[in-house]
């Protein structure tokens, strides 16, 4: 796992305590927002989400740029790479 | 026999357009929100429809409406979703003392999971004082739940100024709208707060629709754990008809609402007017700022179980306190805070008139409630010698 620390993002979505698997559904709707190069930034507690997101950059061809561990939750980031 | 039902504070009669909209999702139009094909996107469409609706009665943006199963879950799911969510900033929660019980036990049940909660008095028309919350209002205060409106007395409690002082103090702001939603204008952006409960009966919508406003941007743990559903905030398959006719009844209740307000304001004043012309008898709540369709009352020497058997015997249907208190059989939470002694809070009665009321049914009330009232005396021991005294003032002034 890549840990990370004060990436800037250019989105941020926030869905802590919102239920598996709305990490994945709000990555795919957030990163047709956003423009190719852009940071997104996804604030979840969901521990699934350590693999999960990863998994799903390397499939989908987008940069995983790592995750930041915050006291509650996990802030990971990740460029849009692909149009 | 004519039948009057002044209870709408329990529950509203379905209204006929609301009861045909929602027929299709029992029968035809059967499928699961989350299925992908076009019965479960029909499914979809609807419910996100009638959120749009919901959210444009209380002014406020669809995607921060959440649909529950009662205005009691959206309460639970407030206080605990919140108390959860920032319990590393502090476990201090402030309460009022003239919640419906939904608020009160769950407040209960969070202190016996370790927080603190502040139970506010209330003055002896029921309302809070905004200078108290100031006070109760310590750096560990996560929330503050008040009810926007006591179903069992009326009063309509100062929200928005409630609110500028949670701000100011960075504590989060729930309010209880269940008795007021679709009976008074609400506009949460207006008020300020955070948090806003709802329920689909109390305006004329289906029983099992309830609804929590969240302010954009708060997070909130969610109170029952599953699927996506509310976007992973409230899981299980959605009531589809009830969420229908939920947004059916506030499409029409925003539509109506100035026409609702001045027909059951017109009512209730001569319930009141007339009701207070028996001796002994008092207006709980306040006088003037309560909820324009409720006129609540303690009635001294008697019993509400017994007003309320020998008025049902009449066709009259009312309450005595709220609907819970009433089968407790215990003299009510809220009447004692304030300042109502056990012996006379026992004989409470809520009379609550709706759009399905005429004047004509308060004429036949007016002139069957007086003698109810003799003949209960008449047989109350506690009643002799009652008229004798001097007669008391004419609304409630606690002591």
């Amino acid at each position: 796992m890549k840990f990370v620390h004060d990436i800037k993002a250019d989105v941020t979505a926030d869905i802590v305590y919102m239920m598996c698997p709305m990490h994945l559904l709000k990555l795919d709707e957030m990163i047709k927002e956003i423009e190719t190069g852009q940071v997104l930034e996804i604030m979840t507690d969901y521990d699934g989400a350590l693999e999960d997101i990863p998994a799903w950059c390397e499939k989908t061809g987008n940069e995983f740029i790592g995750v930041e561990e915050s006291e509650d939750y996990f802030k990971f980031y990740i460029r849009k790479t692909v149009e | 026999m004519r039948k009057c039902y002044f209870d709408h504070v329990a529950v509203n009669p379905l209204l006929p357009e609301v009861f045909d909209a929602m027929m299709p999702y029992f029968k035809e139009e059967y499928g699961n929100p989350l299925s992908i094909y076009d019965l479960g996107l029909k499914a979809r469409d609807v419910i996100e429809n009638a959120r749009t609706e919901v959210a444009a009665l209380i002014n406020a943006k669809p995607s921060s409406i959440v649909f529950t199963s009662s205005g009691a879950e959206a309460n639970n799911f407030a206080l605990k979703g919140i108390a959860l969510a920032k319990q590393n900033q502090g476990k201090h929660i402030i309460v009022s003392r003239v919640e419906h019980h939904s608020i009160l036990n769950t407040a209960r049940s969070l202190e016996k999971m370790g927080f603190v909660v502040t139970w506010l008095p209330v003055d002896k028309y029921g309302s809070v004082d905004p200078e108290a919350v100031k006070k109760a209002i310590i750096k560990e205060t996560i929330l503050i739940s008040i009810t926007h409106a006591s179903s069992e007395i009326g009063t309509i409690e100062p929200i928005k100024e409630i609110a500028k002082i949670a701000k100011e103090k960075k504590a989060l702001l729930h309010a209880d709208g269940v008795a007021t939603t679709g009976n008074i204008p609400i506009d949460v952006k207006d008020l300020g707060i955070d948090l806003y409960s709802i329920a689909a009966h109390q305006f004329y919508g289906p029983k099992g629709a309830g609804a929590l406003y969240i302010k954009e941007g708060l997070r909130i743990v969610p109170l029952i754990y599953g699927g996506i559903q509310e976007t992973g905030r409230r899981a299980g398959t959605e009531n589809v008809p009830a969420i229908v006719g939920m947004g059916k009844a506030a499409y029409i209740a925003k539509r109506d609402l100035n026409d609702r307000i001045n027909h059951c304001k017109g009512l209730r004043d001569k319930i009141i007017e007339g009701v207070l012309k028996i001796p002994n008898v008092y207006l709980t709540g306040h006088p003037e700022k309560r909820l324009p369709h409720h006129a609540s009352f303690v009635v001294e020497f008697i019993e509400g179980e017994a007003m309320l058997l020998m008025l049902s015997m009449k066709g009259i249907y009312a309450a005595s306190g709220s609907a819970c208190s009433s089968k407790a059989l215990k003299s009510s939470p809220v009447l004692l805070s304030m300042g109502i002694a056990s012996a006379l809070a026992q004989g409470s009665v809520v009379f609550s008139v709706g759009i399905d009321n005429t004047l004509e049914d308060v004429d036949y009330f007016l002139s069957e409630f007086p003698q109810i009232i003799n003949r209960l005396r008449e047989m109350s021991p506690f009643a002799k010698g009652w008229g004798e005294g001097a007669e008391g003032d004419k609304c409630y002034t606690g002591g």
